[in-house]
């Protein structure tokens, strides 16, 4: 993974702060030339990783990679699925059934064998290995070394103590598309806890993790005491605590960290950009402790792979 | 450990399962749900019983509390029911459709002391806290104004028929959008006492609001509106945002941010004269759990605490939720008479 990975709530108004900057960023990112506009611009700061949700702009996106495969020949995109509102919104609409009817392609009752069979047999798994396959379909042929499980569904699970629906997500990202899974969370080391005990070694986990201790259920020091002590690829989110935090004081702190492997953000502007990036790499590299953590992460993460 | 039950798995019903879950001095031990497909996924993927009858659940577990978040219509029987056996209530909002249905099992939750809660979130979201702190404290004088607001995008076309639909059965954008808000100003404001004015209207539903516009006076005097869509799709999710006008000042108040203006600064509170803006950030309670937002963590906790402790809450209690359906059938009542 690289040090650097940039996220696209800006693109769908999602601000965790600010109501009204969400709506400002909604305005600005109105067409899809805006967000390619953005994106050439962290391409231009050397990050090559787009982590994002399979929002239905997205797609379009998609197809911009695609018919320009040499701009984007170092290009990866880290899909994190499923999109939670486009469920939500229509289970609230439509009811549970209708709106798996609605989500799996095809006719889900009858003509597709393994949706119908999985349907009546309530093969809890197959429906989600469907509903993966027709998330992931806008990324065909796009490089796409690791896909997420969102939060809402990943802290669902967890508190649900559903750990086996957990582990076969990770299955199926491995077998069937050759990648790593990785799971979003807002209770990092809960989630550990639970993916060690299914066996799921050395996981990549994205969390919140910042100086005010936002979204990090247990607290800050808790978060702490794991990076510290336990083996796993760590990716900071919401290290800005959605700008709660100066950007200085913000990645000072989160790359004074142990075990973080990369550092996800988000930002609508060039100077936003050049701004994280440059903190990042200035803090990055005045830390011998992050640098030696992620040497060993690297390496570990080959192990992962090649069995 | 305290020993739970939850009836409906719908939305917060499986959300009130996982906190519920999750929770350090809590066993979860039954679900119920009409839905054979939600309740044989409990069935094969966790610890809990599964049951497709109510009555059956609670003759069986020996339950300390349950959560009910069924459709509004079954939240009288199911909450006589759970308190005839002696068992603590959080009930989902809106909390009753009749006022004398809801009058009595405020009465009975009294009678047998049993805790009782509505899960009207807002009251735990650290914006909407501070800003009954900031009233308490006079921080803006006199109030002139109040405008509550909440839009969102659930219904936004022509289709689509679930109990959210039909006012009957506890839908329509008054019971479930206008709810959240009548109850956030009751709470934080005044109780809405007088209605003047009522737009209903009905966008793309057929026979049910999609939008709610009103002018009420408070038991305080003070006066305001209330502006409720649930048909905006300019907005990602719900919308709710509180504006006060004092004579000493503004206050603008949403889920993530206050913006407060003031005459002269107030050393008290350390606010400047003119803008102070604060974010969330500085406000959320800590939780050991998070799904969907603090909020659903902080006030399943509350209930918990309320339960351990022995003691009657002071946060949507089932005299508040009740409070808040007396002034839906007041708006509707207004609405039918002109």
């Amino acid at each position: 993974m690289e040090k650097i990975l940039f996220g696209d709530n800006q693109f769908f108004a999602i601000n965790h702060i600010s109501d009204e900057k969400s709506r400002a960023q909604s305005i600005k990112f109105k067409d899809d030339k805006s967000i390619i506009k953005t994106l050439d611009y962290a391409m231009e700061a050397n990050i090559n990783t787009f982590m994002c949700t399979t929002h239905d702009r997205i797609s379009k996106i998609c197809d911009s990679i695609r018919e320009n495969p040499i701009k984007y020949q170092n290009f990866k995109i880290y899909p994190c699925l499923p999109y939670a509102h486009k469920y939500a919104n229509a289970v609230t609409e439509l009811g549970l059934t209708n709106s798996l009817k609605q989500f799996v392609p095809g006719n889900f009752m009858g003509s597709m064998f393994k949706g119908g069979l999985a349907f009546l047999g309530k093969d809890y798994i197959a429906i989600m290995e469907l509903l993966i396959d027709a998330e992931l379909k806008i990324f065909e042929k796009i490089d796409t070394p690791v896909i997420f499980l969102q939060n809402v569904v990943t802290d669902l699970l967890l508190g649900l103590g559903m750990d086996e629906i957990l582990l076969a997500f990770h299955n199926y990202i491995a077998t069937k598309y050759g990648v790593e899974a990785g799971f979003i969370t807002m209770n990092m080391p809960k989630l550990l806890d639970t993916l060690e005990r299914v066996g799921i070694k050395n996981p990549i986990i994205c969390s919140s993790i910042n100086k005010l201790g936002f979204r990090m259920a247990g607290g800050r020091a808790c978060y702490e005491d794991v990076l510290n002590e336990k083996q796993f690829r760590a990716i900071a989110m919401q290290v800005l605590a959605a700008g709660a935090i100066p950007p200085q004081e913000a990645i000072e702190y989160v790359c004074s960290l142990p075990n973080i492997q990369s550092i996800l953000f988000g930002a609508s502007s060039k100077a936003n950009i050049i701004q994280t990036t440059t903190l990042i790499h200035q803090f990055h590299e005045t830390n011998e402790v992050f640098q030696n953590v992620n040497k060993k992460n690297t390496e570990s993460s080959k192990v992962v792979l090649t069995s | 450990m305290l020993k739970a039950g939850i009836v409906g798995l719908g939305k917060m019903g499986i959300s009130h399962a996982a906190i519920l879950g999750a929770h350090p001095l809590v066993d979860l031990v039954s679900v119920c749900d009409t839905s054979s497909l939600v309740l044989n996924a409990f069935k094969k993927y966790s610890r809990v019983n599964p049951y497709d009858d109510f009555n059956k659940m609670l003759s069986k577990e020996q339950l300390d509390l349950v959560v009910i978040a069924t459709p509004t219509k079954h939240h009288y029987n199911m909450t006589k029911t759970a308190f005839d056996r002696n068992i603590n209530v959080f009930c989902e909002k809106p909390f009753s459709l009749s006022t004398t249905e809801g009058t009595e099992l405020v009465e009975i939750a009294r009678q047998r002391s049993l805790v009782n809660q509505v899960g009207y979130h807002n009251h735990f979201i650290g914006t909407f806290r501070e800003v009954k702190n900031l009233l308490d404290n006079n921080v803006i004088g006199e109030i002139v104004h109040f405008n509550g607001e909440a839009y969102g995008p659930v219904v936004t076309r022509e289709k689509g028929s679930t109990w959210r639909s039909k006012p009957s059965e506890g839908g329509g954008c008054m019971l479930d959008y206008a709810s959240h808000l009548i109850n956030l100003i009751q709470e934080i404001v005044g109780r809405p006492v007088k209605v003047n004015g009522v737009l209903l209207k009905s966008i793309y539903s057929g026979g049910v609001d999609d939008a709610v516009y009103t002018l009420l006076t408070l038991d305080n005097s003070i006066s305001g509106t209330m502006l409720v869509n649930w048909s905006d799709e300019t907005y990602r999710k719900m919308s709710t945002s509180v504006t006060l006008l004092g004579k000493k000042g503004k206050i603008i108040c949403d889920a993530t941010e206050i913006k407060i203006f003031l005459k002269e600064p107030n050393k008290d509170q350390k606010l400047d004269k003119g803008w102070n803006i604060k974010y969330i950030t500085d406000y959320s309670p800590v939780v050991n759990y998070h799904l969907r937002g603090e909020e659903y963590s902080a006030q399943i906790d509350y209930f918990i605490q309320n339960i351990i402790n022995n003691q009657q809450g002071t946060l949507n209690t089932f005299e508040q939720g009740l409070y808040t359906d007396k002034v839906i059938e007041m708006i509707y009542n207004y609405d039918k008479a002109n």
